[in-house]
């Protein structure tokens, strides 16, 4: 029993935002040119990755399956980049945040494919692509948030990090309460959603499942199954990420570095 | 070897500088604003970049982590930070008997921090660096905030301390008789080069 969307209903949904954007421009808020180009942009990538899954759900290559999961995994990893105010120079900044994600998204997704799901074959993206991408898409705004938080805090509170070396602390303990309070900005979405979840908002995954006709407990199965790899991937996502920004941050004598970080206009 | 040895020692575009302090002395040391006092205090506690070498005790700066570096040669920085609610909590223990020394009542343990005026920051800022028991004090204009009955407390205190532990000291200072009545030795630092200061300038 499951209804298919026409164009038509599509359609009718777009009028609401091109109806906000219209408001906005005439309220002068300065959001419609971002909001069109976003819903631009979710349409023409959804409709792309549809596509994709579509012809890769029918050949099954596993190749093309790490393909597809690298490009994500890439993509994610400078998306969270251009969300920074401060970055690492060079090559460590990609590296840094695209080498968490792999940690918080990737390997938990095996593992998940391996243990628990237990796919035949274990790579069958049917399962592999969307719960890389559902992954991907919760870590890294946990990531990103623990990131810009660290980086931010350390450049504003360079005196103290300063003070408390002078006073013979190591690196690591002078920068320890900036990256606890980073953890908690990462985790706090995650956290959030947990606490809500059922209560007050029903999850995207789930409603979209008991939508297309399933099974709401085996709906919410998937979907507990979910939060639990979203909160454990966001987690040592955000504490790798914050160990190798405090790491880079010192250089070998135990002195801030902050000429191995960029200021970059966030939009 | 002397007790505190700085052999050629470089940084941005001062120096090279040599000087040799031996145990319980204190050195005086002032010289125009911008002329790199600050900026020398930092590179012996090795928190800018330098070249050439710094001996404690033969020790030679680069062959101990930077932090047990640091606990022993201490930097009294011009401004002091405090980073949590109370005085206490950026103590292991508050020396209660010591802050009577300098001039604190019974109670300045519990002080929020925010309530701290510069000059009892800096009094407050010697103790808690003291705390590490280091054997040489790196001091940035350390009395500059302080009326002259404080100031007066601060100077016996750190000559105390020198002298008993023994330690050594560089203190930085515009006040020509301060450095007269508190070190030493003086010197002067122009254009990025150590001068000896002749007694009585």
């Amino acid at each position: 029993m499951l209804i298919t969307l026409t164009t038509f209903d599509l359609s009718l949904a777009a009028v609401l935002v091109v109806m906000l954007g219209a408001i906005s421009a005439y309220m002068k808020l300065g959001v419609a040119k971002q909001l069109y180009i976003a819903a631009l942009r979710t349409t023409v990538q959804l409709l792309l990755i549809g596509l994709v899954l579509k012809s890769l759900f029918e050949s099954t290559q596993p190749l093309f399956v790490l393909l597809i999961c690298l490009v994500m995994i890439s993509v994610a990893g400078w998306e969270i980049l251009s969300r920074q105010k401060r970055k690492l120079k060079g090559w460590w900044g990609f590296g840094v945040s695209t080498g968490s994600l792999f940690i918080s998204s990737f390997l938990i997704t095996l593992l998940c494919l391996f243990t628990i799901i237990q796919a035949d074959p274990w790579y069958s993206p049917q399962y592999a692509v969307p719960l890389l991408g559902m992954l991907l898409g919760n870590t890294m705004t946990g990531i990103a948030l623990g990131m810009d938080r660290l980086t931010q805090t350390a450049w504003q509170q360079r005196p103290v990090i300063e003070q408390r070396l002078m006073l013979g602390e190591s690196a690591d303990k002078a920068i320890s309460d900036m990256r606890s309070e980073a953890m908690r900005a990462g985790m706090i979405p995650i956290i959030n959603s947990m606490a809500a979840a059922g209560l007050v908002s029903l999850p995207g995954m789930m409603t979209g499942q008991i939508m297309a006709g399933a099974e709401p407990v085996e709906a919410v199965k998937y979907q507990i199954l979910i939060m639990f790899m979203i909160s454990a991937g966001t987690g040592f996502g955000v504490i790798s990420v914050l160990w190798l920004i405090s790491k880079r941050l010192f250089d070998d004598r135990e002195r801030l570095c902050f000429r191995r970080l960029l200021r970059q206009s966030a939009d | 070897m002397s007790f505190f040895n700085i052999q050629a020692l470089k940084y941005l575009d001062c120096g090279p500088i040599n000087l040799q302090i031996e145990a319980s002395e204190i050195i005086g040391l002032n010289g125009p604003s911008g002329s790199g006092k600050s900026r020398l205090l930092r590179s012996l506690a090795d928190l800018d970049e330098h070249t050439g070498n710094v001996y404690l005790r033969a020790t030679e700066q680069s062959s101990l982590k930077a932090h047990e570096w640091r606990s022993q040669v201490a930097l009294l920085s011009a401004e002091t930070y405090w980073w949590l609610d109370t005085v206490a909590e950026h103590f292991e223990q508050f020396p209660t008997e010591k802050a009577k020394l300098l001039g604190f009542l019974n109670d300045v343990s519990l002080w929020p921090v925010s309530r701290l005026s510069s000059g009892e920051k800096q009094r407050l800022g010697l103790l808690r660096l003291l705390e590490n028991e280091p054997d040489v004090l790196l001091l940035d204009e350390p009395t500059a905030n302080l009326d002259p009955e404080n100031e007066q407390l601060f100077e016996s205190y750190v000559m105390n301390y020198v002298r008993e532990r023994p330690a050594c000291a560089i203190w930085v200072s515009h006040d020509v008789d301060q450095l007269q009545r508190i070190s030493q030795r003086q010197y002067m630092i122009q254009k990025g080069q150590l001068h000896t200061e002749v007694k009585g300038i």
